[in-house]
């Protein structure tokens, strides 16, 4: 057991890999030498080589593309995307090419890879680096979503990815790289589609994912000490495969469901888990699930303005007490 | 010897480097994309073709050109307008009318239709209908290739307005940057869709003259005589196999037909059509074949039993039934199935 860094965390995922499987290569915009925009991936090139962890030109649709034409000759690359926004310029691969190809020939191609990416906000960046655009990616069938929220299922979840037979988005949360967490020795390996409850209790239902998974947590420590109120902290981490069944069994326990998201309000993944719930476990609800979400605006870059839209832990325990009051 | 470059003739020398046997495997393969597009298209006009079809009518020269330079092992990438390029490696006419009448017997069984052919068996990694995708996709699988110390070559082809989109540069340049083993072929058949190319580019030639901003040679050739394309082709190979790069290969050509389906192609101005069937890729081949001594019988059997596994394809087409509607959901994810949740 020992502490860690979720940013370190990625690298030790990568390397845990890329140690096991010299079919395993990366590439991404200053990821080699340079170490990652965000420091994430330093040392894999000293330690795997110019062969195996290459700079590329500043060509996100090169990248990807690459990184499709590998996985389908054989190869399980790991392609980096330096922040989420980007995805914007490359998402033929994204949304018409790694998840149509083994649909469109009949199970003859391929296309294991994974596409890390910072994602979401905090950073003060402004609309065009801060983004979570996690709903862009799960709404297309064919794509795995993952977002992890500590070192400990960064390492996992994307040995799990690198793993696994299909195309993963794996999003990584800017806000989180200096997070730290208990992560234990030796190799560390997860499974895509499996959410985990974080805190148990039985008054109401939070999932949660990526940054928000923290929050969510302190406002159900808040929501104990202040009100008695004894919130569940489901943390999905993986939207595509959905647990589902971990969801529908925490509300079938609490009666109540709150999502907690950092994408803009419409077409978010909670509205979807709201669907389920509402279809599936109705009369187990005790009253309106309720999302808490950024609104839809673009993200404002002043310190200010962007703490007000991303939802904290205030405005959930408050959201979740007068729901629960009324 | 060196292959005819910014030159539009033949450039076949008499008792050469090519020999019998395989020019009459690249006849016969221009013959094959001949009858069976013209089928495609016949079957199309009866509405036994359904959605949509990309003809390669009076560009068959290029794909029986790099396909006979091809060996086993190597990569094909094409665009919607691909049946050509997926019979050239070998694949049935039979798969590819049942794909492009949406039967069973299809090469992928109806799920991709007519602009996504593929044959992973024959080196068809795919056909992409998004204009330029497909070029960094090759680029990946040449990588591949280069990682691994394969000899195989990924072989791009697309159109002259595919050199338009932002894909296009930025794969020439990564795999220039990469050194990666991929040839790039561009057929310029003068049209995008129904705009000339020349009102959308600022240089005569599409990609020819873009070549320079990769560090690659110029070179542009007559896409209407396989011999031609044949040479260009192992030349490009063999610098490919040998580390040294990638090419990019401008064939000059003409489609007959229109871009999709039934365009009638009135863009075309009055009188371009027929100049272009003076230079027949077909017709200049068998002219070709009877310059090297075959003789008229053993040319005349080939165009009888290209014509005879078209017509024995059409009717097992007709015959094969629709695609069983349990496929819908399958192979969406390498587990066989659609299952997004538990
Ligand atoms: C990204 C994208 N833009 C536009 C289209 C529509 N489109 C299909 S074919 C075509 C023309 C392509 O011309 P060219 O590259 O010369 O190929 P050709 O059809 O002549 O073989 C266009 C514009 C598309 N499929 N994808
Ligand atoms: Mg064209």
């Amino acid at each position: 057991m020992a502490e860690i860094s979720y940013r370190d965390a990625v690298t030790r995922g990568i390397a845990q890999e890329m140690a096991r499987d010299p079919d395993v290569v990366f590439l991404g915009e200053d990821v080699a030498k340079p170490g990652g925009c965000f420091k994430a991936t330093v040392g894999l090139y000293e330690q795997f080589g110019a062969l195996r962890v290459r700079d590329t030109p500043i060509s996100e649709q090169a990248i990807l593309g690459a990184a499709m034409g590998a996985a389908m000759t054989g190869l399980k690359p790991i392609a980096e995307i330096m922040f989420s926004d980007f995805i914007a310029v490359c998402f033929d691969y994204i949304a018409n090419e790694f998840p149509k190809s083994r649909y469109m020939s009949n199970g003859q191609l391929k296309c294991p890879l994974v596409v890390r990416t910072a994602n979401g906000a905090g950073s003060r960046f402004g609309a065009q680096h801060s983004q979570s655009v996690e709903n862009w990616c799960m709404m297309i069938p064919g794509l795995k979503v993952v977002a992890p929220s500590t070192p400990r299922d960064v390492i996992g979840l994307m040995a799990a990815a690198v793993r696994d037979p299909d195309p993963v988005i794996f999003f990584e949360h800017k806000s989180l790289y200096n997070s730290k967490g208990e992560v234990p020795d030796g190799e560390i390996v997860d499974t895509l589609g499996s959410a985990k409850i974080v805190r148990p209790g039985k008054d109401a239902t939070i999932c949660a994912l990526a940054l928000m998974v923290p929050r969510a947590l302190e406002a159900a420590e808040r929501l104990k000490i202040d009100h008695g109120i004894d919130c569940e902290v489901v943390d999905v981490r993986s939207l595509v495969p959905l647990d589902t069944q971990t969801i529908l069994g925490s509300v079938a326990r609490t009666g109540r469901l709150f999502t907690v998201e950092e994408n803009p309000r419409l077409c978010g993944w909670g509205a979807e888990i709201v669907s389920i719930v509402a279809d599936e476990a109705f009369y187990d609800l005790d009253g309106p699930p309720v999302r808490i979400t950024t609104p839809h605006i673009p993200l404002p870059a002043a310190d200010i303005m962007e703490d007000v839209v991303l939802p904290t832990p205030d405005r959930i325990a408050e959201t979740v007490k007068r729901s629960l009051e009324a | 010897m060196t292959p005819p470059n910014d030159r539009t003739n033949g450039g076949a020398g008499l008792n050469d480097d090519i020999g019998e046997a395989k020019r009459l495997e690249l006849y016969r393969l221009q013959v094959v994309i001949r009858e069976s597009e013209q089928r495609a298209f016949d079957l199309f006009l009866q509405n036994l073709v359904k959605g949509t079809s990309h003809l390669s009518l009076g560009q068959e020269a290029v794909a029986a050109g790099f396909a006979g330079a091809m060996k086993k092992g190597d990569l094909s990438f094409c665009t919607y307008r691909g049946h050509a390029h997926t019979l050239a490696r070998g694949v049935s006419v039979e798969k590819v009318l049942g794909e492009l009448m949406q039967k069973d017997n299809g090469l992928m069984r109806g799920k991709g239709g007519s602009m996504h052919l593929t044959s992973e068996e024959h080196g068809v990694m795919g056909s992409y209908a998004i204009i330029g995708a497909h070029l960094p996709i090759a680029c990946g699988a040449a990588w591949r290739a280069q990682y691994r110390g394969d000899k195989d070559v990924s072989v791009c082809f697309f159109g002259d307005g595919t050199t338009n989109i932002g894909a296009f540069h930025e794969a020439l340049n990564f795999a220039a940057v990469w050194k990666l083993p991929v040839v790039f072929v561009c057929e310029n058949n003068l049209y995008m869709e129904y705009t000339p190319i020349k009102d959308v580019i600022p240089i005569p030639q599409p990609a020819a003259d873009r070549a320079s901003a990769y560090g690659l040679e110029r070179i542009l050739i007559d896409g209407n005589d396989a011999d031609v394309v044949y040479r260009t082709a192992q030349k490009a190979f063999a610098r490919a196999r040998a580390g040294e790069g990638p090419s990019l290969i401008e064939c000059l050509t003409y489609r007959h037909s229109g871009h999709s389906r039934a365009d009638p192609a009135k863009y075309r101005p009055e009188g371009e059509l027929e100049e272009w069937k003076k230079r027949d890729p077909v017709k200049i081949y068998r002219e070709r074949l009877k310059q090297f001594g075959v003789k008229e019988d053993a040319i005349a059997e080939i165009d009888a039993s290209v014509r005879k596994e078209v017509d024995d394809a059409t009717e097992a087409c007709k015959a094969a039934p629709p695609p069983p509607l349990d496929i819908i959901s399958t192979d969406v994810y390498a587990d066989g199935g659609w299952a997004w949740r538990n």
